[in-house]
């Protein structure tokens, strides 16, 4: 393999790794700010409990999550400087920004929340992990608007050699990136929702606190129905956005090779990419891609034979994923009703396959948020700054091959054995359920005393 | 101003504030096996950069993202170049951050044993590796028009590793000076020996350093050209003897603040004489990176230093304030039980 395809697996295995923890991250943090809150409002210790137990499961992910971060934002560097040199002058701020405005305060406060129990107030406690929240979430806007204006460069001309910034305004209300933002940052709480449904579920099945579990089980599968329409909605707004602005994309990910108007959707295809079609296209539901496309049926749908092949993103693993992404959605708005549904009328114990479902679905959203990330990535290829900068010319002169292969080996090693560690970790307490002992926790704070 | 100058002042303001406050947890991490005696001891090390440390390593991000922002073709160029150098920086910045949350989770002497060794091996390697990072920017890398000619092994030089042990010594006694005011008793004393002790190579290093700049960088052209300029490396060298004058007078408070003014004054000592280069080149002037031939354009120059200017003072605000929320000393006591503690 030569360096461009090494630097493009690095950063694949790099970014990929990264985005283990960060959904998870992002919709626990949400859950946990809840939790404590409603302790606060409450003074039930039931939520106190919730609060750390959960909260314990957030931090070692959380941990990974961070150091995981740094190897991207140095990766445009060392692989891609020729991308970073070309694009720097409007790509670097939304990342710089991020660190800036985001990320201080999420590492900040996120110590003010671990060792902040006998410090600070009860609500200053909370409020701190409202705004690990909050930054999280902050921080998500900027990398998307970054990873957007790659999807759909705007704001910027082409002078000096080089890509530079005319319009900032343009950069950060780039629609691209917002509705990425809206879809991307609310399937994380999917992660977060199914991550607490599923270990409840466990402890359910095992009878093992169950009153706490079941107050879990019910606060993640609302969380979860609230999720999952919102990510359905940006997802509809995204699918309408790509047609718009990456035909190529749209094309792949439905694998439309003919352009056409009134374009029906077929539930079942099986691409044939050598020859140009599909082998198989049936069930098809008319007009309906040229509806979800443009929102009226006689739309026109370009196919990728009207697209140069050399522009031509690779079409399998775009169609695939995100099929399979899609009915993984579905999957997950059924099942998260359901549990919302057998929550409230409290007869989750009397369905065990439930919830031994429920246990086995927390790998999913993981495997769905990673699928979005493929077809967003590999469906935008060869571009790697859409239709400006080519993935094959950004990749770093001064790198040679023998130096990526090692560099990939290691990120492989070293991650694979960090991963084996935290699913060790999280599975352990998991398992183990909630600490009965508060007597750490209540004694009076500094400050109230 | 020029706004290019502005960005190279915050440039190294971030880096500064970085070696500063990284600079204690990552001699704290060194500190760690050797003035840790007790599995206690090692635990209240730990706790006392638990609630700092991930925000202090933010300035480090904080300070690649301006480099990118502000001078993209250095951020390109200098990352590319020094490829794996860096991969072993992130490398050991990984293991040490993930060591902090995974060492107490598991009740058995060699797991804890385990992530001890990573967590000295995860500080000893990045202090060094920032060290010799900067020494080659110092002395000026091997680059022409045709891109770069050197390799990790020519990295390697002896003046750049000069500068590492430099860092690595002044991280030391930075970290020992840290524990001195965050533990009581034994810890708080042997704390306080440590920084005496290692205050006497890093002064001779520090020396040595100066020296080696002399002949082997042109650091100093800058300082020749302006004489008023020597008043920072003249800093330096105070702060650095006023650490041990404090620590003679039984003030660790004080010592540690001559230390961080003394990381703070060898960095602007550094790019004091690097200006206007940031990456000055060893083979043809003409190929340096300079903070005018490598800026972004004047507008992406402006957006950054508005946010900059808004943003920075509040970072430096609920940092204060997070400090000034932890400032209590740790003690053995104060973490037995507490299974938020590290």
């Amino acid at each position: 393999m030569d360096v461009v395809s090494l630097s493009r697996l690095q950063f694949a295995v790099t970014s990929m790794f990264h985005f283990i923890f960060v959904p998870l991250t992002l919709g626990l943090s949400v859950l946990v700010a809840y939790m404590e809150t409603r302790y606060v409002l409450t003074g039930n210790e039931l939520y106190l409990k919730m609060t750390k137990f959960w909260g314990k499961l957030f931090l070692i992910n959380f941990a990974l999550g961070v150091v995981t971060g740094i190897t991207l934002e140095f990766q445009f560097g060392m692989n891609w400087a020729e991308y970073s040199r070309y694009v720097g002058d409007i790509f670097g701020a939304p990342l710089a920004i991020e660190a800036t405005v985001a990320f201080f305060l999420e590492s900040v406060f996120i110590g003010v929340w671990i060792f902040g129990w006998n410090k600070v107030s009860k609500k200053v406690h909370a409020l701190s992990i409202w705004i690990v929240a909050f930054a999280t979430n902050l921080s998500g806007l900027w990398i998307l608007l970054a990873n957007g204006w790659m999807q759909h460069p705007v704001g910027y001309v082409l002078r000096n050699n080089r890509a530079e910034m005319v319009d900032f305004m343009a950069l950060i209300t780039n629609p691209y990136g917002l509705i990425k933002f809206g879809h991307q940052i609310v399937a994380g709480y999917t992660v977060g929702a199914f991550f607490v449904m599923g270990i409840s579920a466990y402890h359910l099945l095992k009878k093992s606190n169950t009153e706490f579990f079941r107050t879990s089980f019910k606060m993640a599968a609302f969380f979860g129905v609230g999720s999952m329409l919102i990510v359905l909605g940006f997802g509809d707004m995204h699918g309408v956005n790509i047609a718009k602005v990456q035909p190529a994309k749209f094309a792949a990910m439905e694998s439309v090779w003919e352009t056409q108007k009134n374009a029906g959707y077929p539930l079942l295809v099986v691409p044939n990419v050598t020859g140009e079609g599909n082998l198989i296209e049936a069930l098809t539901i008319p007009n309906m891609l040229s509806l979800l496309a443009f929102h009226t049926p006689d739309g026109e749908v370009k196919g990728l034979k009207d697209i140069p092949p050399d522009d031509r993103p690779p079409v399998l693993p775009v169609f695939l994923s995100f099929r399979l992404m899609v009915a993984l959605g579905g999957f997950f708005l059924l099942t998260a009703v359901l549990g919302a549904i057998l929550s409230v009328k409290g007869t989750l114990e009397a369905h065990p396959l439930f919830l031994k479902l429920m246990l086995f679905s927390i790998p999913l959203p993981y495997i769905a948020n990673q699928l979005g990330w493929i077809v967003a990535e590999m469906g935008r290829q060869p571009w790697i700054v859409y239709g400006v900068l080519r993935t094959s010319d950004a990749v770093s002169k001064a790198i040679t091959t023998p130096q990526v292969a090692f560099s990939l080996a290691g990120f492989t090693l070293l991650y694979g054995f960090l991963g084996a560690i935290d699913i060790y970790l999280l599975t352990t307490f998991a398992r183990k359920g909630p600490d009965d002992d508060l007597s750490t926790l209540l004694k009076p704070a500094k400050q109230e005393a | 101003m020029e706004l290019q100058i502005t960005w190279f002042v915050l440039w190294s303001v971030l880096w500064g504030v970085y070696f500063m406050l990284d600079g204690f947890v990552l001699g704290t991490g060194m500190l760690h096996p050797f003035l840790g005696r007790s599995e206690t001891d090692k635990r209240v090390i730990i706790n006392t950069v638990g609630p700092v440390w991930d925000g202090n390593e933010v300035w480090l991000i904080t300070a690649g993202g301006a480099t990118f922002a502000a001078f993209p073709t250095t951020y390109a160029l200098m990352f590319s170049y020094l490829y794996t150098a860096l991969l072993l920086l992130l490398f050991a910045l990984i293991v040490r951050g993930v060591s902090f949350e995974f060492r107490g989770k598991v009740e058995s002497a060699g797991w804890r044993r385990g992530w001890d060794t990573a967590i000295f091996v995860g500080s000893l390697v990045p202090a060094l590796l920032f060290g010799v990072t900067f020494g080659n920017i110092f002395r000026g890398l091997p680059m022409d028009e045709s891109g770069y000619q050197g390799s990790f092994l020519s990295l390697l030089n002896p003046y750049a590793l000069l500068t590492g042990l430099l860092f690595v010594l002044l991280f030391l006694m930075h970290g020992a000076l840290y524990l001195s005011v965050k533990t009581r008793d034994e810890l708080e004393r042997l704390a306080v020996v440590s920084a005496q002790r290692i205050w006497i190579p890093a002064t001779a290093v520090a020396v040595l350093f100066l020296g080696a700049t002399w002949f082997d960088t042109r650091l100093f052209d800058n300082y020749i050209t302006h004489p008023l300029l020597f008043v920072v490396p003249a800093l330096a060298v105070v702060a650095l003897l006023s650490v041990r004058f404090f620590l003679g007078a039984r003030k660790p408070l004080s010592a540690f603040t001559a230390s961080c003014v003394t990381i703070l004054a060898v960095v602007a000592t550094g790019v004091t004489g690097l200006y206007p280069n940031l990456i000055p080149s060893r083979l043809d002037p003409a190929a340096s990176l300079t903070i005018f031939n490598s800026s972004s354009s004047p507008y992406t120059l402006m957006i950054m230093t508005v946010v900059a200017f808004i943003f920075v003072p509040i970072v430096i605000a609920y940092k204060i304030w997070v400090y000034r929320v932890f400032r209590a000393r740790v003690s053995g006591k104060d973490i037995e039980g507490d299974s938020h503690a590290y």
